[in-house]
């Protein structure tokens, strides 16, 4: 592929909202209000599973400055329907239960009452006089222990679907699915070596800093508005309708500015709440989560329990693999197992895989996407197998990969054939970099892992309006949670061949622009993005119509070239070119407005592949893990804004370091979250870490006009491994459970039966 | 129970509010002021999005009782920008990428100004540890911190000039 030679495209300007989020101006969901608003408050079950007896709210609804109390009782039932939910699926029988618990509270932290009143301190007062009685059942939070035998049961009707013949007893096992590619017992047959290993991960929170908010005004004539921090504003129109029997177009949904979201931000769960209390009291509700509730309530990301069996030739070549893969779906089933199990082998081309996924309901919060949902779960695993692998080979970890790695061609375990991808780029930049060719620190030890992400496309709506004065507004429907809004000018500049700072990027409520799925996927530059070049064509279209006019040509006759109109040959004319400016001033005259509009399913979203290099120091004494260098490589496709997809990449790599290294749900023995803030959820803070170098390998993805890959959610993938391979290296202990906490290797380190490797 | 009465300095501008007893600084900036630059991101000071600076001193202001403003000076977010001149640290954060959601970037904005007040050449460690009280999830805090090094650096060279 040739490189492509841009005006814009690649280029590092200042970000559209950059002054207003540096000054404070910015409004993030929290920062909405409105006048006469009430205060809403949510009763949360302090038992991780129990039958609702009764609920008594009457006091509550007594106490002077209460104007509204809702249970379950004011949400209709909903029937046993999947949708699709961001990455996820979702069913709406349980995300009405999600919202308000029903017969019965499955975490601690559900929902089981809500209030609003002219105060917060007069809700809180609201909450502690609403009496719920509760019968206890005994509880189960360990995705293992919840697949046993005779482990609690947390809803009587499932049975676990993909089983043949279909179970007649419930079961906390939601789901069995099966990927098979070739003959797995041929395949180790042949093998000349065999790894096999169990692994686990903890549940882990998406950790946005910006809590969940929202704000609803529900008018008397059945109009509905909502402020709210979300990664879809059309999703929380979608759940709001399905869930309170809202006619779509009677709710209109404005995002506000979102501080982090990171999958978690793509399902309600106060917006609903917040349109009861708002239509019930006829007034505007504003509700905003605490910390803890963050914690208690809104999605983690599961933990997974894995095996993994490998088997090899002894030049390195892997002839087959054996995966099992348990994913916690939290109370409701639906944990991101399908793409835990399709991500977990995908660097590789091997002949023969079985990858076997199980999705099990336990007493925590259901989770929610968090960056490439299941990936790196299934992938510190798999990664973890490969590098034991490596070391029993003899073999360089980056070699291996590279004599087994997917490309062109390649058939997936769970079906697709890549097109074209990037990992054999990714691995060739990670061992020809400054940092792999670097001799190791004495004292330190070097790990690397690849992962690998799909990336998204769906559904995306645009619009290109011109002003009379030239410059131009692209508005869409996607919440910014790290600079698209560039991105999308710098592509609609480039389209039109003006300066970006004629092209002003807006985000659209849901009544002032079509259908846009969420931000997640790592969607929004590619597909989002490719309605832009869409609408922005489309305008240019309307821009060549009104040259012709003005000229008195054929529109064929005029096309648009470096931000003018200009004939197309000799023979249609001789005439001076038009800008848009031009254009546009005499607009009124040649038909009034211009605007360009496109709606699209995005397919063909480039697959991403990451490799990240990490050398660390392991204190024997503490057992704590320091990070001396770290770098992580991946196929961006085209970097549309450098500055933000580096961005993308170290964010992600520090958030998959504090997944190895420190980051777990700790329940006690009564099923109670232990540790829901931040000063013991400790997520990594700047004095962890060192810089974190990126190399971007732009390798173009075929389906987009600028070659756009997804970026965002690859480069968590790899960090899990990646870590765990540099400890293993730097000790001589191979830790298969995350997180890699001080007091958990130091405890590794004392049971291990010989000191650490030389 | 009777409100409380405060008199203290905001962004070097006397202001006066009522509140309660039980009300945070953080309370009254984003309430009744309607200062809402000053993020909440926990309530119990582990995530620094709140950051103020109290006669000078870093602070978090969800752990400062409004009440205790009498006859201090508070500095937020709304006051590091002179008029329409953005401070050096504000224009290097657009200018390097160092914000994604943004949703830290005030108090991260408050906490390295106040170390730059007293420290203008600082190590790396020491703007490592002196932001590691300023959680963010989105930037894995690499171009926080060079755009930080890049300021001191900028700073120092416009005061040797």
């Amino acid at each position: 592929m040739t490189a492509q030679v841009y005006k814009w495209i690649g280029t590092r300007p200042k970000r559209p909202d950059g002054a207003d989020k540096v000054t404070g101006r910015a409004r993030f969901g929290a920062d909405f209000n409105m006048p006469g608003q009430l205060i809403g408050r949510v009763l949360r079950s302090p038992h991780p599973h129990a039958v609702i007896k009764s609920i008594d709210t009457s006091a509550a609804a007594a106490l002077p400055g209460v104007r509204a109390v809702v249970t379950a009782a004011d949400f209709p039932e909903q029937e046993n329907l999947i949708v699709p939910a961001g990455e996820m699926q979702v069913n709406l029988r349980d995300v009405t239960r999600t919202i308000m618990a029903r017969e019965k509270v499955l975490y601690e932290g559900h929902p089981v009452a809500a209030v609003a009143a002219a105060s917060e301190a007069i809700a809180k007062q609201a909450l502690a006089l609403i009496k719920v009685e509760y019968a206890l059942l005994p509880h189960v939070i360990d995705v293992e222990e919840a697949m046993k035998d005779g482990a609690p049961i947390l809803h009587d009707h499932i049975r676990t679907d993909g089983v043949q013949p279909v179970p007649t007893k419930p079961s906390n096992i939601a789901k069995r699915i099966e990927n098979l590619k070739g003959d797995v017992a041929k395949g180790f047959a042949e093998a000349e070596v065999v790894i096999e290993r169990k692994y686990t991960t903890a549940p882990v929170h998406q950790a946005y800093i910006e809590p969940h908010a929202c704000l609803a005004s529900a008018a008397e004539d059945g109009q509905v508005s909502v402020w709210t921090t979300t990664q879809g504003h059309f999703q929380v129109r979608g759940f709001c309708s399905r869930l309170l029997q809202i006619e779509t177009s009677q709710i209109r949904v404005t995002p506000s500015e979102i501080g982090g979201g990171f999958g978690g931000k793509t399902v309600v769960y106060l917006e609903p709440v917040a349109i009861r209390l708002s239509q019930k009291s006829g007034k505007p509700v504003k509700m905003v989560m605490t910390r803890e509730e963050v914690f208690r309530a809104s999605g983690p990301a599961p933990g997974g329990a894995m095996t993994v069996k490998i088997g090899a030739k002894k030049d390195g070549r892997i002839v087959a693999a054996d995966i099992t893969i348990a994913l916690q779906a939290g109370a409701f089933p639906g944990s991101p197992i399908g793409p835990a199990c399709w991500c977990s082998m995908a660097c590789y081309d091997v002949d023969n895989i079985r990858v076997v996924g199980f999705d099990v309901v336990s007493n925590r919060p259901k989770v929610a996407a968090y960056r490439a949902p299941g990936a790196p779960i299934s992938s510190f695993a798999v990664e973890s197998t490969i590098d034991i692998l490596a070391q029993e080979l003899g073999m360089d970890p980056i070699d291996l990969r590279l004599k087994n790695a997917a490309m062109k061609g390649t058939k997936t375990h769970y079906g697709p054939v890549f097109d074209r991808i990037g990992l054999v780029e990714c691995l060739e930049a990670a061992k020809n970099s400054a940092h792999y060719k670097s001799p190791v620190k004495p004292g330190h030890a070097r790990g690397i892992a690849a992962g690998f992400w799909f990336n998204v496309g769906a559904d995306s709506s645009a619009a290109a309006h011109v002003g009379e004065d030239g410059t131009v507004t692209v508005i869409s429907g996607n919440p910014d949670i790290g600079g698209s809004r560039a991105s999308l000018a710098l592509m609609a500049a480039e389209e039109l061949g003006v300066d970006y700072d004629k092209v002003r990027a807006v985000i659209a409520d849901t009544h002032s622009i079509g259908f846009n799925f969420v931000t997640g996927g790592s969607r929004v530059t590619f597909a989002t993005g490719m309605a832009v070049v869409n609408a922005t064509k489309d305008a240019i279209k309307e821009l060549r119509v009104r040259a012709a006019k003005i000229w008195g040509v054929d529109p064929e006759g005029v096309v648009w070239e470096g931000g003018k109109a200009r004939p197309a040959g000799h023979n249609v004319g001789e005439f001076e070119p038009l800008t848009l400016a031009q254009i546009a001033a005499q607009a009124g005259k040649t038909g009034g407005p211009i605007n360009g509009h496109a709606q699209l399913n995005a397919q063909g979203a480039g697959p991403g592949f990451g490799v990240h290099i990490a050398d660390v120091r392991v204190d024997a004494e503490t057992g704590h893990v320091v990070i001396d260098r770290y770098t992580a490589v991946q196929d961006v496709g085209t970097a549309i804004h450098p500055s933000y997809v580096e961005g993308q990449l170290q964010g992600g790599a520090v958030q998959g370091i504090g997944w190895a290294l420190n980051e777990e749900y700790i329940y006690n023995a009564k099923g109670h979250l232990d540790n829901a803030g931040f000063l013991d959820y400790r997520i990594p803070v700047a004095s962890d870490l060192p810089m974190i170098e990126t190399i971007l390998v732009e390798v173009p993805n075929p389906h987009h006009p600028y070659g756009v890959r997804g970026v965002g959610e690859v480069p968590i993938v790899p960090p899990l491994a990646t870590i765990a391979n540099a400890v293993a290296r730097a000790c001589g202990t191979r830790m298969t459970s995350l997180p890699i906490s001080p007091p958990r290797l130091s405890a590794a380190l004392d049971a291990a039966p010989k000191l650490a490797a030389e | 129970m009777a409100k409380l009465h405060v008199t203290t300095k905001i962004n070097g501008e006397e202001v006066e509010y009522l509140c309660d007893a039980q009300d945070s600084m953080l309370d009254v900036l984003r309430g009744p002021l309607g200062l809402t630059g000053s993020k909440e991101g926990c309530g119990s000071g582990d995530c620094g999005a709140c950051s103020i600076t109290v006669d000078g001193r870093l602070t978090c202001a969800c752990l400062m009782l409004a009440a205790e403003a009498e006859g201090h000076d508070i500095g937020t977010i709304e006051g590091l920008a002179q008029g329409e001149k953005l401070h050096p640290l504000q224009e290097k954060f657009i200018e390097m990428a160092a914000l994604q959601c943004g949703i830290c970037t005030p108090g991260v904005l408050v906490a390295a100004k106040a170390l730059l007040d007293r420290n203008p050449d600082p190590t790396e460690t020491e703007v490592r540890f002196w932001l590691a009280g300023n959680l963010c999830r989105c930037t894995g805090y690499d171009k926080i911190i060079r755009a930080v090094m890049d300021v001191a650096a900028d700073m120092r060279k416009t005061v040797a000039a």
